[in-house]
Order: C-alpha cells, then structure tokens, then sequence
C-alpha cells in the first residue's frame, strides 16, 4: 500500500468550539490506484487530502505515505518529503504569476541536485506531456484557465513523485477544459501508473477514477 | 538565480506602488542627506580646527574683550610658539543678507599660524603693508566676484561706520575642509579708526590664538596662560580651538538636536511607510508563498525572496537619493552662500544613507517575513489573491 491511514482523527478549534473534522478514519490506497474523494462541503474530504500530502498534521493516527510515518516528521523533513513525493493540483491552479509556465514546472526540479541542463530536459518532455510545448515563455496570464492547470499538472508530475493529489483540478475550469484535464490526469494513471488522489465534487470527475470512497461528516462511508 | 528573477519580478508587478515606494524613499534619503549635510556643515569649524592651537578670549564672555599687553606675556610662556589675535567685526556688506565672518587680524603673524589658509606669498605682503587690505577666501571671492584690487565696503555694526578695504589676496584651503569664506584685515586699521569711534576698544583684543609647540602641550599652557592672568581685570579663558568652536555651535545645540530628530524621524515614518508597503505585498502573496511551502521550499527561501524585494526597492530608492543629494546640496549650499564654512556631502552621510536604507529594508521585511513563513500551508492556500 503507498498509503496507510489508521485511526486519523483531525479537529480545528473555532473560537472556544472545538469541531471535528475527520473522525477514525482508516483507509489504504494501493500503488498506481486513482482515487476519487467526495462528499457534502464540510465532509473533511480537503483535509484528509492535505493529511495525506502532509501540508496539515493530525491529531492522533498514523498515516503512512510510501512507507514513511509522516506524522512524525519535523516541518523541515516533511517540507523535504513533499518535495520528493507529492505532486500538488490546485483548483486554482497556484502557478507562479512572475514565471513562465516553463519556470514554473521547472520550480520542483530547483530543489533537486540536477543540473540546468538536466532540468531544461525534464521540463521540455512534462510540457510536452501536457501538449504545452509551444508555450513555454508564456506567463500564467497569458494561458487559459485550461493550459494553466496542465501547467499545474506538469509541475506536479515533474519530480515523478510517489502520489499525485489533487484538489477539485477541474472546479475552476470550463467543460471542455475540465474533460482535457481530467483525461490527462486518467493518463497519469494508465500510462505512468501515478498513484492519484483527487477530491472532487464532481460525479462525473469522480467516474473517471478506479475507486470511489464517500466522506459524510468526518466519517468514510463507502 | 531564480531567487534574484523572481525578486526582481515581484518588485515590478505593481508598478505604480514601486514606484511610488521607491519615490517616497528617495525623498526620505535625499531629506535626511541634507539635514546630515546641515549638521555636518555647523561642526565643520570645530571640524577643521587644529589641535595646535589654542584659543584665550576674556573669561567672563566673548563679547568682553582683552588687553592688548597680554600678548607679550603669552608668548613668554613655555611652549608657546607663536601668539597672534584676533577681534570679531560683524559688518553688512550690501545688506545683512550677505553674512560672512569678518576678523581683525595682526597682519605680521595671523597667516603663519594658519598653515591651511594658502595666500600667494606676494598677495600676503601686499595684505602685510597695506593697512586697509584684505585677504578673503575663494568661497568667498567667487560669491561676490571679488578680485585682487577691489574695494570692499563694509558697514561697521559694533564699530561704526563706512569701512573701506581693498582687496590684496585671496587665499585657498589646504584641504576640503578649510573654511574659504572669511573675510581677513588688518587688526592695526581697527585699532586705528577705534581710537575715533569707539574708543574704549582701543588696544583691545578679541581673542588671542596661540600656536603650540606641541600639540600634546595643549592642556598644560592652556592651564598657564589662565594662571598667569588670574585676578587681573581681564581673566582668560583659554580653550583648544575645537573646544571654542564648540563652544558656538552648543549656543545653537537646540537646533541641531532638533535637525537630527528631524532627520531619523522621516527615516522612521518611511520605514512605517515601506513596512506597510511589504505587508500589503506579501498579504496578497500568502497564497504563492503557500504553494511554494507545500512544493517543499522553506522558510529560508521565502525570507530570500521577501528580504531580496524589500533590499530592491529600498536599494533602488537609496541610489537614487544619495545621487540626487550631491547636485542638491550644492544648490542648497550655494542658496546658503557663506552662511556654512562648507556645505558638502560627507562620505560618512552617503554611509549613513546607505545604512537608513538598509534598516528601512530589514525592518520592512522583519514581519511580513515572519508571518509568511509562519502560516500555516492550508491557511495560506485559501488566501487566494
């Protein structure tokens, strides 16, 4: 299993209320499944997806991610451990406005020990991937909501991480934009054999992936 | 290499607030240069003074003036090498607008003891037999256009009258720091008219300069020259010439401090300003900052681009101002005429602009700096700017 979660709980305090969010939660994610989280709003589904990439710590459980317990790593080793192992899509695609889309991707690779030269490589085949080659000098500006989430997607790819997570990738994007993105991501899958994890709102996003588990109320239903 | 492309990037994504910063700082290093350059221009006599000299004026006050006969017995006084004296004029040239220190000086003896006053030895022995000559500095020269053979007519304030003189030599500073706008004639042609009108201050002396034959002396003969004079009708009150310089420049001391205030006080309120500034900035930023935690940069890479931007634009701004200083405080100086000695930016200002800008920075960036690196990823990743 690539990722395991056992008995996570996770509570956010609101004022002197203290509301729990994800209640036992126990799940295992198999190498190379795509994986689709839903639920109501408030249904803790965001925040089991940051647990798993280690943005967010828990309160009590264990959770496992390719053999690493992630709950007990410092902010510094975590931080270092995101770097190698996750690679982040955001709804709103969080690109860089001040780089191109090529700095952008190629930002990963700079806490890596490659070279310039090895970067440009790596970089020229994810935009490729993406169908972005020709637009590698443009600003996130310059692209459209759809070409800026492939951007996204080939910065998360582009230190081969061990999963993929993404947060609503096609919530901010037009139907045909969202069907380019998510029959990107369902190529991840297939043909890279990336592990994703997306939390989407979706049903139609969520038919895409393998497996389906329903969050209601801090609890995994399905 | 990314950190300075993105930090150069981020500094030029408003525009107009860059800008704008930027202007505010240059107004600020530019202002507090000039008030530096103000306090630094109303030291420069006590600056310039030699520490082998020293200064012997009527103990009571300044305004109360010396026997004459006291020079001879000065002179006796080991380690006194050379004894010269001096009385405040405080003529009008023109109007009274056009202030520039006037001295009575002994013709024989004044210039030897002032090395840094450079005269053409002709000029000097012309000044020496003429008794209504003067010699002025170039500072001087250059404001009124005087030359050599000019009359100058001063009108008399605590000597009354229309006082004639004709200009014998102009003399040079020997370094940068010398004051080249005095106006220098002889003591005798003073002594002479005051027999006339005004005479109770005949045979009298305003100060007595006393040339030391080592500087390290200064203490010792200064203590001798009081001593040799106590209970007489005329006490002494002999200083190193700093110390009487200062003496000035403390009647005035209110004003200074109130210029120094001044001066870090618009550093302050730009530091407010540009602190303000960064908030903004990185507060609509949180989410960037964020997404580059969660790619896996730390703390120390966002303080680099935080800490970069604010050094850019208080750098930027820094620059510009010290340059624009130097062009401005030689108008100013000149709108000044002779009321300064001098009036020039010293290096230690441009340092100490330098050093404004650069506090202004870290400062800027200390708690937009802390507050990105301290929030929380999921916190920051909400913030959508």
């Amino acid at each position: 299993m690539v990722v395991e979660i056992r008995h996570l709980a996770k509570a956010y305090q609101r004022g002197d209320q203290i509301v729990p969010v994800l209640t036992d939660i126990t799940l295992d994610i198999a190498a190379g499944d795509y994986v689709a989280l839903m639920g109501p709003s408030g249904s803790g589904k965001s925040t089991l997806l940051n647990l798993i990439a280690g943005i967010d710590k828990p309160d009590s459980g264990s959770l496992c991610v390719g053999g690493v317990d992630i709950v007990t790593l410092d902010e510094a080793d975590l931080a270092a451990w995101r770097a190698r192992n996750v690679g982040f899509i955001f709804q709103f695609y969080n690109l860089m406005p001040v780089l191109t889309a090529f700095e952008n991707v190629e930002l990963p690779l700079l806490l890596t020990d490659l070279g310039a030269r090895e970067r440009r490589e790596h970089v020229h085949a994810a935009l490729a991937m993406v169908g972005l080659s020709d637009r590698l000098e443009h600003y996130p500006s310059e692209l459209s909501g759809g070409q800026q989430q492939r951007v996204a997607i080939a910065r998360a790819i582009i230190t081969d991480p061990t999963i993929l997570v993404a947060d609503e990738p096609t919530g901010d994007l037009d139907r045909a934009s969202a069907e380019d993105v998510l029959n990107l991501i369902d190529r991840l899958n297939r043909e890279l054999g990336k592990t994703i994890i997306m939390v989407t709102h979706d049903p139609h996003a969520a038919a895409k992936a393998r497996s389906i588990r329903q969050l209601d109320k801090g609890e995994l239903a399905g | 290499m990314y950190h300075l492309k993105m930090i150069f990037r981020n500094a030029l994504r408003h525009r107009l607030r860059t800008a704008l910063t930027v202007l505010g700082i240059v107004v600020a290093i530019v202002a507090f240069g000039l008030l530096r350059t103000v306090v630094d221009a109303w030291y420069a006599g006590a600056e310039a003074a030699s520490k082998s000299r020293l200064v012997s004026r009527n103990a009571i006050s300044l305004v109360f003036p010396l026997p004459l006969a006291y020079a001879g017995k000065i002179r006796q006084i080991d380690g006194v090498k050379a004894v010269s004296h001096a009385n405040w004029f405080g003529g009008v040239y023109i109007t009274e607008k056009n202030f520039f220190p006037q001295f009575a000086v002994h013709a024989p003896t004044y210039f030897d003891l002032y090395p840094e006053f450079v005269v053409p030895p002709a000029q000097l022995r012309d000044f020496q037999r003429d008794r209504k000559g003067a010699i002025v500095g170039r500072r001087l020269a250059d404001t009124y256009g005087f030359k050599v053979g000019d009359s100058v007519s001063l009108r008399g304030t605590i000597f009354p009258g229309n006082w004639e003189f004709v200009v014998r030599g102009i003399y040079d500073g020997a370094d940068n720091k010398t004051d080249v706008s005095q106006f220098f004639f002889q003591w005798e042609y003073l002594n002479e008219v005051a027999r006339k009108v005004a005479p109770r201050r005949v045979n009298s002396v305003g100060v007595y300069v006393i040339g030391l034959s080592a500087a390290d002396r200064a203490a010792e003969v200064a203590a001798n020259v009081d001593t040799t004079f106590k209970n007489s009708l005329a006490e002494t009150l002999t200083e190193t010439e700093q110390a009487f310089q200062l003496g000035f420049v403390s009647m005035t001391e209110a004003i200074v401090v109130a210029i120094r205030i001044v001066s870090y006080l618009i550093i302050f309120i730009i530091m407010v300003v540009m602190a303000n500034t960064m908030a903004m900035t990185v507060r609509e930023r949180m989410s960037e900052y964020a997404t580059l935690k969660a790619l896996g940069f730390g703390g120390g890479h966002l303080a680099t681009l935080i800490f970069g931007e604010a050094f850019v634009i208080a750098g930027l701004g820094a620059v510009c101002g010290i340059v624009l200083t130097y062009p401005l405080a030689d108008r100013f100086g000149k709108a000044t005429g002779t009321l300064f000695p001098e009036f020039r930016v010293h290096d230690e200002t441009v340092w100490l602009q330098l050093a404004c800008a650069a506090l202004i920075a870290v400062v800027a960036a200390l708690l937009p700096c802390w507050r990105a690196t301290r929030v929380r990823i999921v916190d920051g990743l909400r913030n959508i700017g």
